[in-house]
Formats: C-alpha cells, sequence, structure tokens
C-alpha cells in the first residue's frame, strides 16, 4: 500500500480497540520471567557454551603482541577468537568502527577477543589469563582543542559540508534590539539499558541463527551477513524481547559478532552477554556537543535572527550530533543560520541514542529561549506562543500537517499553575530548598519508514500477525494487537502477534520514534489485503464491508469472519510506502514540559518536585503505553539534566564511570511526580494509523525545562550540563 | 574471577588462623568482595566464611555502651532501638548507603573493611597502586571529581566510600579484633583507618589473619544527631561529602566528614571551632587540603553541609 493522499476515513477512525489504554500483552510474560531474552533461550541451545569479550586496554594503537596459551589451557576452555583467528571480516554499513579490534585499535574497549568455555565462570576465569601487549598511539580525546578547525559537516566525499542559510542573519542580528549569544555544552551520554548486548549463535551447516537484542533485525541480519562475508539469506536474526536500546542496539555490535565467530570456531552454540563494565566504552554513545546560539528579536518579542552552531566528535569516518535539526523548525523568523562542525576523535563511536539531535540541541535551544524571554522582559510560555509558526521557516510553503505546540504550552501552563511562577528568579523558599518552575518546548520530527507484515487468519478464527518489528520495553506486541483487532473486528485475545525475526516481512523496526506509527500502518496495509481476501471468499461484491464482533457486514448480509476459512487460513502480506507527503507538509511532533524543582541552599543539589507534559503527536495508539513512554523518556530527560555525564578521561581516551555506580540515570527517588497529558489530535498527513510517535518527545526539551527550573530558583544560570552542585555552588544565594 | 578454595569457619580463632595462608581473605557479607573478584580487581587463592561464627548480636557493654557483633548487617543496626534512640548519627548513616537488598547483605565488619569506588581501582587497565603496589596512581590527574581531598599523597587520592564509618569515627567506636594466637585487642577507629602515604594497599590497622570481632560505641554523648549526605542523585550513590554532626545545646558538638579523605575526617582541634561556626570549623578541617580542580568545590561544600548541620541542630 501506498500512501499518497492524506488518509480519509478508516476502520481504525472507530477507535473502538486502537486508541484504548490496553494492558501490554507481553506484561505477564515478562514480570513473572517467563519471556525468555537472548541470552535464556535454553530450550533453543541446551549445550550453549559460554564466551566472554575481552575489551582493548587502550584507546587508539596496535596490538603488539597476544599470548594465549595460559587461556587455552585454562579448565574449560573450547576457543579462543582473535582477529587473527578471525581472517578477513568486513565492516557493517551502519558501524563506523569495527566490532572486532586487531591489530588496529580504534577505540577503548573494542572487542579484541572471545573466550569460549563450558561455564560462563570458565570463561571469565580464562579471559583473566589472556595476556596482551599494546603499542599505545597518540588519539585525540579533547573535543574543544579537536574543534579547533573542524570541518563543517555534511559535505560529501570527504569535503566540508556548508552552513544553512535563509535571509541574510548576521545583518539581522546586528541590528536587532535585544539579542543573545551564548555557549551550552552537553556531554557524552551512554544508554546504560538494562539488559546488555546478549547473543546466542547457532550453526547449522553454513545457516546462522542469532537470537539477540537489536531494535533493527533487517540492518542487523544485512550487517552481521556482510561482516562474515556470507549471504544475508544465510543468517536468522531473531529478537522477539529487548531489555531497552534507546538506540544502542539499533546496530549490529560485537555481541552479535564475537558469538557468531565464536560457535564457529568450537562448533556449539555460543551466547554471549557483554559484561557492564565494557558496555560503555565498546558500546556507541551519545556524542558530546559545543553548541553556540544567537537569537535577535524586536522589542515586543518578535525573532527576527536564529542561528544555532554544534560542534561534535567521532571516531574518522563518523557523523555529527544533529543538534541543529529543531532550530530549522520550531520558532518563526526570517533570518536563519544552522551548522554543525565534525572533528576527529579517538573515543568510542558515537552514535545514535534516543531522540539523536534533538535531544541534545533543545536541552540548549530551550534555555536560550528562557533567556532570551528574560531579557524581553517577557513570559517564556508568551515568548515561545508569540514565535509560533505554522509553516517551515525556510520553506513557508511547507505547513506542518499538525501543530499545537500552543496549545501545548498553554494548557500546560493552565494546569501546572504557571502563573504561581515568580518572573524574577529565586524569590521562592521552602525551608532549606529555593523553589523554581521551568519551561521548555517539545519537538521532534516524524519519519516515514517502510514497513511490512503478514496477517493470517486461521482456520480457529484467530489472527495471527508476523512482522520483524521489534518491542524494545514500548508495547509494540500490544499496538499491533490492537491494530489487527480492530482491522480484523476480533478481539484483543483472539491476535497472536509474532515479532522480531528476520523470516518475517521487514518492518520500521524500532528507533527514533518512528516504530509505532510505521509499523501499525503496515499492519494495517496487511489487514486491507486481508479483508479483501476475506471478502472475496465471502462472495462479498461490496467493498464497504464492516467487519466487527467476529462478523462481516454489507448491506443486509452478515456472516461470520470464520466462514472465510472453513476451507483453509487466509494468509495476506503487505507493507506500507510513502509518497512525498511528507515532502508538501512538515511532519513533527509536539508539547510543552513544565518542571518544578527545588535547589538545596546550603548543597546546591537538586531534586525534582513535580512535572507535567502535554503532547499533541498524531492519533495516540494506546494512551497507557504511550503515557509509559513520556515518563520514561521524561525520566532520561531528568538524568540527562541533573547527573548523566560519560567522563572523559583525556590522557588516556576513555569513558572513566564506565559501570552503574559510577554512571549515574535516576533512581525512584528522584522522580516523585509525572503527570502527561495527550491533546486529541489525528494526523491524516502522515498515515493510515494517524499517528506519529512519541517515545522520543517525551525527551525533547526535559533538561531545559529543568535547567530553567533551576534557574528561576537560584538567578544562577548554568550553561553546561548536568547541571550538578559544583556547577553554580560558589553563585547560589547567600544563606540566611 | 580466579578459581579458589572455601572453607566455613566454625569458631573465631579457628579463621583468623585459617587467614594466615597466603591469599586468604574472610568472606562476609560479600557484598564488595565479591564483586571486586569478579573484575579481579581482588584475587584471593582462598575464602574463609564467617557466617558460621553468629556474632551477631548487638548487647549492652558494662559501661552504658553497646557492643555491635562483627556479622550484624546493616539493616538490623540502623534498625535496632537503642541504635535509632542513642546513636541516631550511625542510623541514619547506614540507611543513606547502599540500597536495602545491599544492607540487608553487608555487615558491620565488611562495611569497615569497604574497599574505595575510585574508578581507576575498578579498571584493570589502569594504574592503580591499591590494587597493585607500585604501579603507579591513575587518578592523579584524571577524573578526580569524587575523589579525596585531604590526607592525600602522591601515590593516592582515593576515598574511604562508607557512610557508616563516618558515623563510626564520630561516636568514637571501638574496633574490637581477635588474631590467630587468640589474642584480642581494641582498636579506636581514629587508628583504625590509614591514610594511604606510600603503602596506599594497606587500608586498615589490621594485621594478617587478625579479624573483627565487634565494634564498640561508648556510652551515649546525648545531643542532636545529623547525617548530611550529599549525592548527586538522591538515592543509591556514593557521597560526594557527608557530614556525620553531634551538636549539643550549647553549641558545641563534633564532626566526621566523609567523601574527602581516604579515611573518615575528623579533626579534634577542627570541633573547638563548632560555635564560631561551619566556615571557621571548615578551614580547620581543610588546612592542609590538595584539592584538585576536578574536586576543589568539596571544601565550600563541606563548609555548607555542616553550616545546614548546625541549622538543623538550632532548630531540632
Amino acid at each position: 500500500m501506498k500512501f499518497t493522499e492524506p488518509a480519509s476515513t478508516n476502520p481504525i477512525d472507530r477507535m473502538t480497540v486502537v486508541g484504548r489504554p490496553h494492558d501490554r500483552i507481553d506484561g505477564p510474560r515478562k514480570t513473572t520471567g517467563t519471556a525468555p531474552y537472548a541470552y535464556e533461550r535454553h530450550a533453543e541451545a541446551p549445550n550453549a557454551a559460554y564466551g566472554w569479550i575481552i575489551g582493548a586496554a587502550i584507546a587508539k594503537g596496535r596490538i603488539r603482541s597476544m599470548n594465549l596459551d595460559d587461556a587455552r589451557g585454562a579448565p574449560g576452555v573450547l576457543g579462543i577468537v582473535t582477529a587473527a583467528e578471525a581472517g578477513k571480516l568486513a565492516k557493517g554499513n551502519f558501524n563506523t568502527a569495527k566490532l572486532l579490534g586487531g591489530p588496529e585499535i580504534d577505540h577503548y574497549h573494542q572487542a579484541v577477543a572471545i573466550v569460549v568455555a563450558e561455564s560462563f565462570e570458565q570463561a571469565r576465569a580464562a579471559a583473566g589469563l589472556v595476556r596482551i601487549d599494546y603499542d599505545r598511539a597518540k588519539g585525540q580525546y579533547d573535543l574543544d582543542e579537536a574543534l579547533k578547525g573542524a570541518p563543517l559537516a555534511g559535505g560529501e566525499e570527504g569535503k566540508p559540508g556548508k552552513e544553512d542559510r535563509t535571509g541574510s542573519f548576521e545583518s539581522a542580528f546586528d541590528a536587532a534590539p535585544v539579542k543573545l549569544d551564548a555557549e551550552y555544552t552537553t556531554p557524552d551520554h551512554s544508554h546504560a539499558m538494562m539488559e546488555p548486548f546478549a547473543s546466542l549463535a547457532i550453526w547449522e551447516g553454513d545457516q546462522l541463527t542469532v537470537w539477540t537484542s537489536n531494535q533493527m533485525i533487517a540492518w542487523g541480519r544485512g550487517d552481521l551477513a556482510k561482516t562474515l562475508g556470507m549471504p544475508k539469506e544465510k543468517v536468522r536474526l531473531i529478537s522477539p524481547y529487548v531489555g531497552g536500546g534507546f538506540g544502542g542496539k539499533l546496530f549490529l555490535r560485537a555481541d552479535a559478532v564475537m558469538a557468531a565467530l565464536g560457535a564457529k570456531a568450537v562448533g556449539r552454540p555460543v551466547k554471549v552477554a557483554m559484561q557492564r563494565p565494557l558496555m560503555a566504552n565498546n558500546a556507541t554513545h551519545r556524542p558530546a556537543t559545543t553548541q553556540r546560539i544567537r537569537i535577535g528579536a524586536t522589542k515586543d518579542g518578535a525573532i527576527q535572527a536564529i542561528a544555532h552552531e554544534s560542534g561534535s566528535g567521532d571516531q574518522p569516518g563518523g557523523g555529527p550530533e544533529t543538534a541543529v535539526n529543531q532550530t530549522k523548525l520550531l520558532y518563526a523568523g526570517p533570518n536563519r543560520l544552522t551548522a554543525m562542525r565534525l572533528a576527529v576523535l579517538n573515543l568510542p563511536e558515537g552514535n545514535a541514542m534516543r531522540a539523536p539531535g534533538e535531544a541534545p540541541g533543545m536541552m540548549a535551544l530551550e534555555i536560550a529561549m528562557d533567556e532570551m524571554a528574560e531579557k524581553l522582559g517577557m513570559d517564556p510560555v508568551a515568548f515561545r506562543v508569540k514565535n509560533d509558526t505554522q509553516v517551515d521557516p525556510e520553506k513557508p510553503e511547507r505547513r506542518f500537517s499538525q501543530r499545537q505546540l500552543v496549545r501545548c504550552l498553554e494548557e500546560g501552563a493552565q494546569r501546572f499553575g504557571w502563573s504561581q511562577r515568580s518572573a524574577k528568579p529565586a524569590q521562592v523558599r521552602d525551608g532549606r530548598w529555593l523553589v523554581g518552575m521551568g519551561v521548555a518546548a517539545a519537538f521532534r520530527n516524524h519519519m516515514n519508514m517502510k514497513s511490512g507484515a503478514r496477517v493470517t487468519l486461521n482456520k480457529d478464527g484467530r489472527v495471527v500477525v508476523e512482522t520483524d518489528m521489534t518491542d524494545i520495553g514500548t508495547g509494540s506486541y500490544t499496538i499491533i494487537a490492537q491494530t489487527a483487532a480492530e482491522m480484523m473486528g476480533v478481539p484483543m485475545d483472539a491476535v497472536d502477534v509474532r515479532l522480531g525475526d528476520s523470516d518475517y516481512p521487514v518492518s520500521a523496526g524500532s528507533g527514533g520514534q518512528f516504530g509505532a506509527a510505521n509499523a501499525t500502518a503496515g499492519v494495517y496495509a496487511a489487514c486491507v489485503k486481508l479483508r479483501e481476501a476475506v471478502a472475496q471468499r465471502l462472495g462479498f461484491n461490496s467493498a464497504d464491508l464492516n467487519f466487527a464482533d467476529g462478523r462481516v457486514t454489507g448491506g443486509n448480509r452478515s456472516v461470520a469472519l470464520r466462514d472465510a476459512v472453513t476451507s483453509g487460513p487466509l494468509t495476506a502480506e503487505d507493507r506500507i510506502e510513502f509518497g512525498t507527503l511528507d515532502k508538501s507538509y512538515q511532519l513533527s511532533t509536539f508539547g510543552a514540559h513544565f518542571v518544578e524543582v527545588g535547589v538545596d541552599a546550603y548543597t546546591g543539589v537538586t531534586r525534582l518536585r513535580r512535572m507535567l507534559a502535554v503532547c499533541a503527536a498524531g492519533r495516540i495508539l494506546n494512551p497507557k503505553a504511550a503515557r509509559s513512554q513520556m515518563i520514561g523518556a521524561m525520566t532520561m530527560g531528568v538524568g540527562s539534566a541533573l547527573m548523566e555525564e560519560l567522563a572523559v578521561d583525556k590522557r588516556f581516551g576513555f569513558f572513566v564511570n564506565h559501570d552503574l555506580a559510577g554512571y549515574e540515570v535516576p533512581v525512584h527517588a528522584d522522580i516523585p511526580h509525572q503527570e502527561v497529558i495527550f491533546l486529541e489530535e489525528a494526523d491524516d498527513k502522515a498515515n493510515p494509523m494517524k499517528a506519529k510517535g512519541v517515545g522520543e518527545l517525551g525527551l525533547c526539551g526535559v533538561g531545559a525545562a529543568v535547567a530553567n527550573a533551576v534557574y528561576n530558583a537560584t538567578g544562577v544560570r548554568i550553561r553546561d550540563y548536568p547541571l550538578t552542585l559544583e556547577k553554580h555552588l560558589d553563585r547560589l544565594p547567600a544563606i540566611a | 574471577m580466579r578459581p579458589f578454595t572455601y572453607e566455613r569457619a566454625k569458631d573465631a580463632v579457628s579463621a583468623a588462623r585459617a587467614a594466615t595462608k597466603p591469599g586468604a581473605k574472610f568472606l562476609a557479607g560479600g557484598t564488595n568482595l565479591l564483586d571486586l573478584m569478579k573484575i579481579e580487581v581482588e584475587t584471593p587463592t582462598h575464602l574463609i566464611d564467617v557466617q558460621d561464627l553468629k556474632l551477631d548480636r548487638i548487647e549492652k557493654t558494662k559501661d552504658g555502651g553497646l557492643r555491635i557483633g562483627a556479622f550484624v548487617t546493616n539493616t538490623a543496626l540502623a534498625a535496632d532501638e537503642r541504635v535509632r534512640r542513642d546513636y541516631g548519627v550511625l542510623s541514619r548513616a547506614i540507611v543513606a548507603g547502599a540500597s536495602g537488598q545491599l544492607r540487608n547483605k553487608a555487615t558491620t565488619a565488611g562495611n569497615l573493611l569497604q574497599r574505595t569506588r575510585c574508578p581507576y581501582f575498578y579498571d584493570t587497565n589502569m594504574a592503580c597502586n591499591k590494587r597493585k603496589p607500585g604501579s603507579g596512581c591513575g587518578a592523579i590527574g584524571g577524573y578526580s571529581r569524587q575523589l579525596a581531598i585531604v590526607g592525600t599523597s602522591s601515590d593516592c587520592i582515593a576515598t574511604n566510600p562508607s557512610d557508616m564509618n563516618v558515623a563510626m569515627r564520630v561516636l568514637d567506636a571501638v574496633v574490637e579484633t581477635v588474631n590467630p594466637e587468640g589474642r584480642t585487642r581494641a582498636i579506636p577507629i581514629a587508628d583504625f583507618h590509614r591514610l594511604p602515604g606510600n603503602t596506599p594497599h594497606i587500608e586498615t590497622a589490621l594485621q594478617p589473619g587478625e579479624l573483627i570481632t565487634a565494634v564498640t560505641l561508648p556510652r551515649p554523648v546525648g545531643g542532636t544527631h545529623i547525617y548530611e549526605k550529599v549525592r548527586d542523585r538522591a538515592s543509591y550513590a556514593f557521597a560526594l561529602v557527608s557530614v556525620a554532626a553531634i551538636v549539643q545545646k550549647d553549641g558545641s558538638g563534633r564532626i566526621a566528614v566523609g567523601g574527602v579523605a581516604h579515611k573518615p575526617w575528623r579533626v579534634e582541634a577542627a570541633e573547638a571551632a563548632m560555635p564560631q561556626g561551619a566556615k571557621a570549623v571548615t578551614a580547620r578541617l581543610f588546612a592542609d587540603a590538595r584539592p584538585t580542580k576536578d574536586n576543589e568545590y568539596k571544601v565550600p561544600l563541606v563548609e555548607r553541609t555542616l553550616a545546614a548541620a548546625i541549622s538543623q541542630a538550632r532548630t531540632a
């Protein structure tokens, strides 16, 4: 099904199943421990051996020698694979640094060997006996230094890119009566998902099956085949349950490659879970940014000039953190400049983490908006409302398909009690706490992705959906079941959803908050085909049929759905594809975050008191699952505002705090109160589901809302995340 | 993790005797040791499990204090009615640390011996004089936001991470031990933890094989008991700094500071300045501090945290 025109009325609009807050259908399995994750596939490989990954001890350089003798002779050891044993491996299309290092080392904790043994403990013990000598080479680990003279990003074939300009920024900025020119920094972030990378590899002849934990099955399958130099038809990737990914599992990672190599070497299934202390440096991360924002406005607050420039670093051949994206679209203003610089760093590979680009970009932009509102003497909500735009400011002929940012801000302000906020900072005290409120807009683009599914109506009347879509803890199983139930007119419990298997049709996968809308649209497309097949079997001529309550009704004829399959099951497969609606219209999601914090007047520690998000993001397929996505994202936003930072050792080139004790993410005590409101919306330009995404929207802007609340509490502006106490301790108001 | 042998000791003296074997270590709650063994920061060849010794009672002492068995869990110690009533700072310090699950397993003696959380100690690719004497210190010149500011040496800037130890220090606890010959001794807490000097791998006054059997607290000193722990997140994090304070009605009192040194930091001479306020006390506490750029914030932070404690005591 190609989606080329805005959606008209369709069976989803009935919203008898879709749009309802169904519990997660995988919930009982997850909470009772009966949903097996990749490392727990005991039935599929009862004889699996255990792999232990050894990470490089240096950031850049070369392995001089490896002594594997003691390890090979250790109890239980079945084999050891290093780059030397593995032979020639290619690099996956989605990987910047190679997944098995040696003799050249590209980054700290890059995998250099897998030790395979009968037991986990034996593999671990033997790994401790591997001796590796390195020649350390000089690397660049300091972003500020590396950005000096770094080229503009985005150019092709190694040539520098260019700035994006609309109007004449410099002259308009110079002429503006009120202006801001400020620099902001965000640190490197780790996905820190609960389930580490994990894979179980099973070879049967030249056929490889890998049970893994991955967000994008088709990407992973293709890159695993490419890495190992085999046809992708010979590789099957299965990932029905994923214990969190946040973008860290978008791509093939070392666990799958090393498990496959290990299994081949020892002639047995091998499973590998990446050790937690390796996760931060072996994996990808959200790169640190240095951002400069300039805004010029008239005295009454109309933005005349806006510029956002961002610098980040990555491994050679990598990409920039696209932190300026949202600034192209979020606010009006005739004169605009955006640009990104990309430096070469020898830190681990930077790549996508939840809302790549917008997450750190909004952390900066939405502080800048707060600072600008203060300079103008305007309320920060009113300033944002004044600069709303219903068209793409760079291409005014493109309208937003839906844009309810103003309603989000105004409704949020009203519900949060924003009018109680003191415009003057450092005015509110509650015991030893300085109390402040902050606001930020939420913005994240919606992306169209092709997505396929296969739907079968079985003789027992059950509907089976198969797609390689993944459920990374988001609720994919449930919204897909809701979609099929709505389309076929059957109850939720008559639908079986099978996900995450490369034998199933290729879907959008989970990432970029594109999963829910696109994957369900693909199921919708397959269901439309299945309805046609049902109609044909049942001898309906009209296309105007109602599928409801297990019956198919057209005109004055009504037949049980099961009658269509008395002679055998019916299967239909299709995918959603897209025309150019996303060129004619800008598809984005919007929201407003409101935050109240307390800052300890003595210690400078900031604690969240409450937060509210109001969102407008198309049709909400399942308000309960969507709310869970939002509060999870908001929690992550609080983490990035207050504590999350991969600390860089600039001498040795690695992230020092590489475990969950050192890399702090919020715990329950940090998040006392969250509220989420979704505005009614159905976006007919997006897809037949009229849905967009929320999983990343919930994060975008939160950090700045926290930062603005801290400023409102203390009167001290912090522009460098995270907002830890030492950044304002010496400037806090005197203790009374 | 390296292979090791394991035994369960029947009594304290035989446990101590077994521990004289090179490479032997006592195993109590295991919440720290086992984690470190998994990453080969600790590589004992023999473990002596002391759980059967049943040193898990809290009893009154003759002089009106408390004797806490070495293997009383942190949970039980913090919840004990006498501790909560008479030694509130200890109860508060304990519940400010770790998580409920860890406190259920962790023991009093184990907590006293808890090793540093310096990230360079944990990463076996990095130099660490504590882990591998003579290898150097990766933390000096590296990422040191959480590390020590006072009592440091050119060989080590690690901190003692325990909350409990800070309260024990302010309470003048005494560590009771037995050695392989069956001789007992009592070590004042002030002498129990050492500064790193040029032997940062030697962290306490314990001799080889010496087993902690109990910790005694002197008779209660009254006053308002406060434990202020400062950290980036609200729970389950080590202190950036912490202040254990006992403040008397007349403004006098005692304080010990955590998160700033290789041992709980207490300078009795500084306490004389308590009535003059936090600034005066802090100046004396840290007269010889040598913070790094990453952790120089700890000096003003202690001052302000102490001010919070004094203010809290005033209104208590």
